[in-house]
């Protein structure tokens, strides 16, 4: 038997609420009044949009409308955020906390107080502080409980604090636009979409990718006439809104992204001012991408020449009003990192960078910290793992600390914990035979989440989170046009024995002899403390729920002509990356061919449905009325070699033999090429305990065991991976 | 007093946030709903076109539903907006089959429901729970007969279609196109 097998509780007693703990009057007010609305920002996803949720006349949570005054959704939640009621009232949510224990040889959980499940975190982490250091310990985090388990991990000794978004997703624009502008994009992104006159879009889907903001934008430069070039191998929905749509081979956007260039350089539709007072390099890469021609490109990504010279002279007519979207999740084929620099610079050469309708110049709130001691300075951090790689990452890798996590002769730091909190590992993290390597080395596993997911199924102690509805978090502080603060408050008592993330941190703190880093007897007491240092309180925050602050300064956009220091190297924009040089990568963006699927297999391509978040939401009730399986895309060409017909379901097998779990529905459409095939991301489920999602649709993470690792940047590329199909059940 | 609504398909990207918000706003039961998204795809690749349309009851000016009540459950009000008085109502389900829209069904509770506009949110000067819900702004909502009204605007602005008009029911929903 192996020591942590997965755990099905599909038979355990979760009735029983005996445990009910006496502690309540330390979560908050409790909200009584029927028909009052309270302010909260959304969890569902990390745009976290502000709104109120409002009460029914039985003073339950009923329905979540969005704050009009804040930017991030200007009163308009999305399906996600207007369906996050269904999170509160999913009957399968995790009731009260759980350890694991062998009973008779077999492996179960049993119920605990929270008292208990302390006392036992608390002992193994002091545990493997002693015998490997504290450094040994890991959080994983996707969520707002993040900023609480991560104060509780820093005050132990750890910095290893990793969020899938960084090596999953975003890491790579983050790094390119780093070294190219100094400066990261951010989140909720710089895009000036709302003044846009071009709006292009490589393989991003929004309005498929419901960030809110964006979609709001697209939506507004649609009204204005903007024009929109989408580049996708799938008739995206923005795909369907564009003036051009470049049906692109699969893998080869480099290719279209360095010919626009060469086009943009040569004809000499580049802002000629700005890459002289602004740009470092351009001689350089005028040199560089001498042969990169339409003619060349079109070999390569089968779009036509003259489409490539027609849509590059769009965005010149628009400059400095366009934007090269950097796209969010855009972990794909390894050399991602150096896409995205190809990106970067068109929008350097058309001037776009702090230019109106291009990339505007965020701002944020400064909030002051709550008094705590200073953290205890760490000995070893995951960089250690990696002698000499990943260098330009500034985020730590969540793909690293699990590869760091199996034991290596040649590594010194090896970790022996995790705390998960709010990210599904199991389906964040691709390679799951690896990640389920690592998790079997590990002495603690905690996982802390408002449902069962099934990361929760390999747990030594599992922790029940309220949701969003029921607790406090920090104030949230978005990037924006105009700095604003947020509030999220309770709407309603957790229900079952579920807590908010900053209780249990505190609770954990405390156990540790660390309560001196959690001061605060309420979570309201540090808020308003906080709330207070930038002239507002917690009763105004309550009334208001969102407050826009003054920018400092009138910076939104560059004035003319004036002299800018970017943080980088040369303190110029980067078209030549001399960070890049410095480390031994291109320092220009080279065309790299990619693996294409062999006979009889189709690249798997994946991306999201405006109803849903990750894996988070298959079990919401709301959300998984509107959609409560995926379906696979085929070409009707495709599906008539196979013989398949609509609806049919069948299975699919990847490049290395592996097979999915379950079957899923053939949608049978021309809005997908002929050498691809696509599937949203986060279905089939394997944990029985989500009764409504168990078993609906495939999941692409299980298919997804080629990883193809950048090499600046430590991104797992997922978009090598291929699929066939298998008509008759397999498993 | 005549209202009316009007989907921008241009802009709908076919979120659903329309179906929750009106789901939530006016407790429709998980696994019903009064209005809906439909996607229709034409062409082949990679000559495609894509429509999404937020569709719901058209509140027809003649309205079969209406007429074919047995109770007078089903009636228009003043203001053009179809709707159904629950506790009259007798669940003989003849309106949902006379319907060309099938934008009714039977609640769990024995009565027919369908989209009423909002009509508690009209009172109160509030627009219909999915048109002040959609992110992207694609519906408009308001009186045709007051040619100031943003609706009468961009009727007379956009090009339009409505659905089945040769049923001959006097639709109230227009679709931009």
């Amino acid at each position: 038997m192996k020591r942590r097998e997965f755990i099905k509780i599909s038979g355990l007693s979760l009735g029983a609420f005996a445990l009910f703990d006496p502690s309540f009057g330390l979560i908050g007010e409790i909200p009584s009044e029927k028909n009052k609305r309270f302010p909260t920002y959304c969890e569902v996803c990390f745009w976290k949009c502000a709104g109120w949720t409002y009460l029914n006349e039985k003073g339950e949570p009923w329905k979540i409308i969005g704050n009009n005054d804040d930017p991030n959704c200007n009163g308009r939640l999305c399906p996600r955020g207007t369906g996050g009621v269904g999170m509160y009232y999913d009957k399968d949510r995790l009731k009260t906390p759980l350890i694991r224990i062998n009973e008779r040889g077999k492996q179960t959980f049993r119920e605990a107080s929270w008292d208990e499940a302390f006392e036992y975190i608390a002992n193994k982490m002091k545990n493997i502080s002693a015998k490997y250091g504290p450094e040994c310990m890991a959080l994983f985090t996707h969520g707002s409980g993040g900023a609480y388990l991560g104060h509780l991990l820093k005050a132990f000794g750890s910095t290893n604090i990793a969020a899938p978004s960084f090596s999953q997703c975003r890491g790579p624009r983050e790094v390119a636009f780093a070294v190219t502008f100094g400066d990261i994009v951010q989140s909720p992104e710089r895009t000036d979409i709302r003044d846009t006159k071009c709006l292009v879009l490589i393989g991003s889907h929004i309005g498929e990718n419901m960030h809110n903001g964006q979609v709001q934008e697209m939506s507004d430069a649609i009204d204005k006439k903007a024009t929109i070039i989408t580049v996708d191998p799938r008739f995206s929905t923005a795909a369907s809104k564009s003036k051009f749509w470049l049906p692109i081979k699969p893998s080869t956007d480099l290719a279209l992204l360095l010919a626009w260039i060469h086009e943009i350089i040569y004809n000499e539709w580049y802002d000629k001012k700005y890459v002289e007072k602004y740009t470092f390099g351009f001689e350089q890469l005028k040199e560089h991408v001498k042969s990169y021609t339409p003619e060349w490109a079109y070999g390569i990504t089968t779009i036509k020449p003259q489409i490539i010279v027609e849509t590059a002279k769009e965005m010149a007519n628009a400059s400095p009003s366009v934007i090269i979207h950097p796209g969010r999740h855009v972990t794909w084929y390894g050399d991602d990192t150096q896409r995205i620099r190809a990106i970067a610079i068109l929008n350097a050469l058309l001037g776009s960078w702090g230019r109106r309708g291009g990339l505007y110049n965020p701002d944020k709130v400064h909030i002051p910290k709550y008094p705590s001691p200073p953290y205890p300075e760490p000995k070893k951090t995951w960089r250690d793992a990696f002698p000499g790689k990943y260098i330009l990452a500034e985020e730590v890798l969540a793909s690293g600390i699990c590869d760091a996590t199996i034991p290596s002769s040649e590594r010194d730091c090896t970790f022996k914990g995790w705390i998960v909190n709010g990210t599904n590992l199991i389906y964040t993290i691709p390679d799951q035979k690896k990640t389920l390597n690592a998790i079997e080395n590990l002495e603690l596993l905690v996982v802390i989440d408002t449902m069962p997911m099934e990361i929760t199924g390999y747990a030594d102690v599992v922790l029940p989170e309220c949701t969003y509805l029921e607790r406090y978090d920090d104030i949230r502080n978005s990037p924006h046009r105009e700095p604003n603060i947020a509030l999220r408050m309770p709407a309603a008592k957790p229900m079952y024995n579920s807590k908010p993330a900053w209780w249990i941190a505190k609770g954990i703190a405390e156990k540790l002899g660390l309560g001196n880093f959690f001061t605060y007897k309420t979570i309201e007491e540090k808020l308003d403390w906080e709330l207070t240092q930038i002239g507002s309180s917690l009763k105004e925050m309550k009334q208001i729920g969102v407050k826009k602050i003054k920018r400092e300064s009138d910076d939104l956009y560059f004035l003319e002509n004036q002299e800018i220091e970017f943080n980088t190297n040369s303190g110029k924009i980067e078209l030549f990356s001399t960070a890049l040089e410095n480390e031994g990568f291109d320092p220009m963006p080279k065309y790299t061919e990619h693996e294409e699927p062999p006979e009889g297999y189709y690249r798997l391509i994946y991306g999201r449905a405006p109803m849903h978040t990750f894996s988070r939401t298959a079990n919401n009730p709301n959300l998984t009325d509107l959609m409560d399986e995926n379906s696979v895309w085929i070409n009707p060409k495709v599906a008539k070699n196979w013989e398949l017909k609509n609806n049919q379901y069948i299975w699919l097998q990847n490049q290395d033999r592996v097979v999915s779990t379950f079957s899923i529905k053939v949608r049978i459409t021309e809005r997908i090429r002929w050498d691809s095939v696509y599937m949203v991301h986060g279905f089939g489920h394997s944990d029985k305990r989500l009764t409504t999602a168990y078993g609906k649709g495939a999941s692409d993470s299980e298919l997804i065991t080629k990883v193809l690792i950048d090499p600046i940047m430590g991104g797992t590329g997922m978009r090598g991976n291929f699929v066939t199909f298998l008509t008759e059940n397999p498993n | 007093m005549r209202y009316a609504m009007a989907i921008d398909t241009l802009k709908c990207v076919g979120c659903s946030d329309c179906v929750v918000a009106c789901q939530t706003e006016n407790n429709v039961p998980i696994g019903f709903c009064r209005d809906w998204v439909v996607e229709v795809t034409d062409g082949t690749y990679p000559n495609l076109t894509l429509e999404n349309r937020s569709e719901r009851c058209n509140h027809c000016t003649n309205a079969p539903c209406v007429r074919c009540c047995p109770t007078g459950a089903s009636h228009i009000t003043e203001e053009g907006v179809v709707l159904v008085t629950h506790n009259k109502c007798i669940g003989c389900a003849a309106c949902i089959t006379s319907c060309p829209y099938d934008a009714r069904y039977t609640h769990p509770e024995g009565y027919v429901d369908k989209c009423t506009f909002c009509y508690h949110r009209l009172k109160d000067g509030l627009l219909p729970a999915c048109v002040s819900a959609c992110p992207t702004k694609c519906m408009y909502f308001g009186d045709v007969e007051n040619p100031e009204s943003s609706i009468s605007q961009v009727l007379k602005n956009r090009k339009w279609k409505q659905l089945i008009p040769e049923a001959g029911t006097e639709p109230k929903l227009y679709f931009l196109i």
